[in-house]
């Protein structure tokens, strides 16, 4: 098994700046191509540090196929994020993973166990998962939920492990309360604190902040990071892209094929091209004697207004192909040829921009 | 991972306390009990003393009949409720996520309605020989000496087994509870018959025929068990379809307890 630090659960953080990668990872994207198999087995740094090694995993409900030849790794420690349409797979995924079914073909590797019958319940001692519905005893109260579940665990000092859950999810003082009197967010909370009960090694956790209002949304990211810097990796499924983006060091895009992955940012580097957007006061002259043979810049376009008028701004799109290098010649030359600059910047794509490339063009060649 | 009894009583506790928050379940499982003791005590109890020995002797044998329906009832509806009913709550997948393996999920499910419908059916019986002794002793006692009585206190816990059984794999394979209750209910009825006919002698319950049907329920009891366990399929249960596909045959977890 991996180390990990002791086994006491964090407290609720204030929620983290957004989270950039702290882990080099290798990622392929194929784009266009998402009958293809996308990308082969992904090592882990080490074979002891990958939490979760998947192979080529495979899984068919009778004539519909779920999850198709999809591979991945994801290191110790790491936040995942899987992403993905409904019906995408994902919860097939997390499914086959825990080891609640079986897959039709791959295979896998979950807490340092091969995912097979001799190995499953000992797999599921190492890991939890937080499904999307709560799924608590409403005539129970919490404390006697969280028992409930600590008890299959087997778990030592099950009042102190109980009431750091409780803790650890802002819910202490609700303790006694039967979960059916619970809101839809504190049951969710609860939720949570029975999925960290069992101190594991590899969290799924499936819409962790589905319902939760702002401040519980925060105080579950803030829980999160807490769980990562202990080492306990955390395979975050949500449609919450900016969730995603603010959490996880990497995210995987399924949809039944795993479309990308890869961090963040380094998809969006990937999957638009660069360029850098600049904004005149008035039009130039003559932009093509501005902008070419200037380094790193490949073309250039007029954007909005679309029809610059004489003495208003004028915008233009330059294609670069690296905005450091190219910024700081683009302003020379404007600047030399007397154009008044109001901005240069180079248009960010959020993650969802990304999830949507990929997704609309994956059910665009579906259709 | 070898069996765990604290996994099994974590089970029955849970259930237990679910039990007893649940009015409807208490009331409903009590409503049948008492109805079978009043009737035969209320027409034992008004039985005059001056009629006939072969009268009161019916009368007692079946007061005594009665106590068999409860472990035939009484569990179907609660072993019906066991699996479908968690899943229809959303309950059940959080629980197969755990380390518990579904020979202790179904042994716990089972004892937790095992032990009250076992206790409520001998609570019945108890009352009812009480009162019989009481206010019918002559007959009540020769009734209650012969194979009967023994026969009553081994029938009781393996009828209960068996209908328990039976609701459980019900369960497992329902999509609804209130069909699993049904087809419980229904389950039970040739055991009734069984009961029915030993009670009124038209089987006797010679200590011989006695041992030979339990011994035959027990056998009966174990294989159902061991058949529950079979149709018991995470996947199935979670997923609502049956595995397919190649490699399944090594790779369902249901194999070797898991």
């Amino acid at each position: 098994m991996t180390q990990r630090p002791p086994s006491r659960l964090p407290a609720i953080a204030p929620a983290p700046a957004p989270v950039r990668s702290l882990i080099s990872v290798e990622y392929c994207f194929v784009p266009g191509s998402p009958s293809s198999p996308v990308r082969p087995p992904q090592p882990a740094k080490t074979a002891e540090a990958a939490a979760i090694q998947v192979s080529h995993l495979t899984k068919s409900f009778g004539p519909r196929l779920a999850v198709a030849d999809v591979s991945f790794s994801v290191a110790r420690g790491e936040v995942f994020g899987f992403l993905g349409p409904n019906g995408a797979g994902k919860t097939t995924t997390v499914r086959i993973l825990g080891t609640l079914i079986a897959p039709t073909a791959g295979s896998a590797v979950v807490a340092g166990l091969p995912l097979g019958p001799a190995s499953a319940a000992e797999i599921r001692q190492r890991i939890s998962i937080m499904p999307e519905a709560p799924g608590l005893y409403r005539r129970l109260t919490v404390t006697e939920n969280l028992e409930y579940f600590a008890r299959l665990y087997g778990l030592p000092r099950r009042e102190q492990r109980i009431a750091e859950a409780l803790a650890a999810v802002g819910l202490a003082d609700r303790a006694r309360d039967l979960t059916g009197s619970l809101s839809k967010g504190l049951r969710q909370r609860a939720a949570l604190a029975r999925s960290l009960l069992n101190d594991p090694a590899v969290m799924f956790l499936d819409e962790p902040t589905s319902g939760l209002d702002p401040v519980a949304t925060h105080e579950v990211h803030g829980l999160i990071t807490g769980l990562r810097d202990r080492g306990v990796t955390v395979f975050l499924t949500t449609h919450r892209l900016d969730e995603a983006e603010r959490l996880c060091d990497r995210v995987a895009i399924m949809n039944t094929h795993l479309q990308t992955i890869g961090r963040p940012d380094e998809l969006r580097q990937m999957l638009f091209n660069r360029s850098l957007t600049i904004t005149t006061a008035a039009p130039l002259p003559e932009p093509d004697k501005v902008f070419a043979g200037l380094p790193a810049v490949q073309s250039w376009q007029a954007s909005s207004p679309a029809t610059p008028s004489a003495d208003g701004p004028a915008g233009y799109l330059l294609a670069v192909t690296d905005p450091a290098k190219a910024a700081p010649a683009v302003t020379r030359a404007l600047v030399a040829a007397g154009a008044d600059v109001l901005s240069i910047a180079e248009p960010r794509h959020t993650l969802e921009d990304v999830y949507l490339e990929l997704v609309q063009d994956t059910e665009g060649r579906t259709r | 991972m070898s069996m765990s009894a604290a996994r099994i009583g974590a089970i029955i506790r849970k259930e237990l306390a679910e039990f007893r928050r649940n009015r409807f379940i208490l009331v409903t499982a009590s409503i049948l009990p008492v109805v079978f003791l009043i009737s035969p005590t209320a027409t034992i109890l008004a039985t005059k003393a001056t009629a006939l020995t072969t009268v009161l002797r019916k009368r007692v044998e079946t007061g005594l009949f009665l106590p068999l329906l409860i472990p035939a009832f009484v569990p179907a509806i609660l072993a019906a409720y066991a699996v479908v009913g968690e899943r229809e709550q959303e309950t059940l997948e959080p629980v197969l996520t755990t380390p518990v393996t579904r020979v202790e999920f179904l042994l716990g499910k089972a004892a937790a309605i095992f032990m009250p419908a076992v206790g409520i059916s001998y609570l019945m019986f108890g009352v009812f020989v009480a009162i019989t002794q009481f206010a019918a002793s002559p007959v009540a006692t020769a009734v209650l000496h012969a194979p009967q009585l023994p026969a009553e206190l081994v029938f009781i816990p393996l009828l209960a087994a068996w209908t328990i059984w039976v609701g459980l794999a019900i369960s497992a394979r329902a999509t609804d509870t209130r069909v699993a209750q049904q087809l419980s209910v229904l389950a039970s009825l040739p055991l009734v018959a069984v009961a029915a006919l030993m009670s009124f002698q038209v089987i006797s319950p010679t200590f011989e025929v006695v041992a030979a049907l339990a011994g035959g329920l027990l056998v009966v009891d174990a294989l159902a068990c061991f058949a529950v366990a079979r149709v018991f399929d995470r996947e199935r249960l979670i997923t609502g379809t049956k595995p397919t596909g190649e490699g399944t045959a090594q790779q369902r977890y249901r194999v070797r307890g898991a």
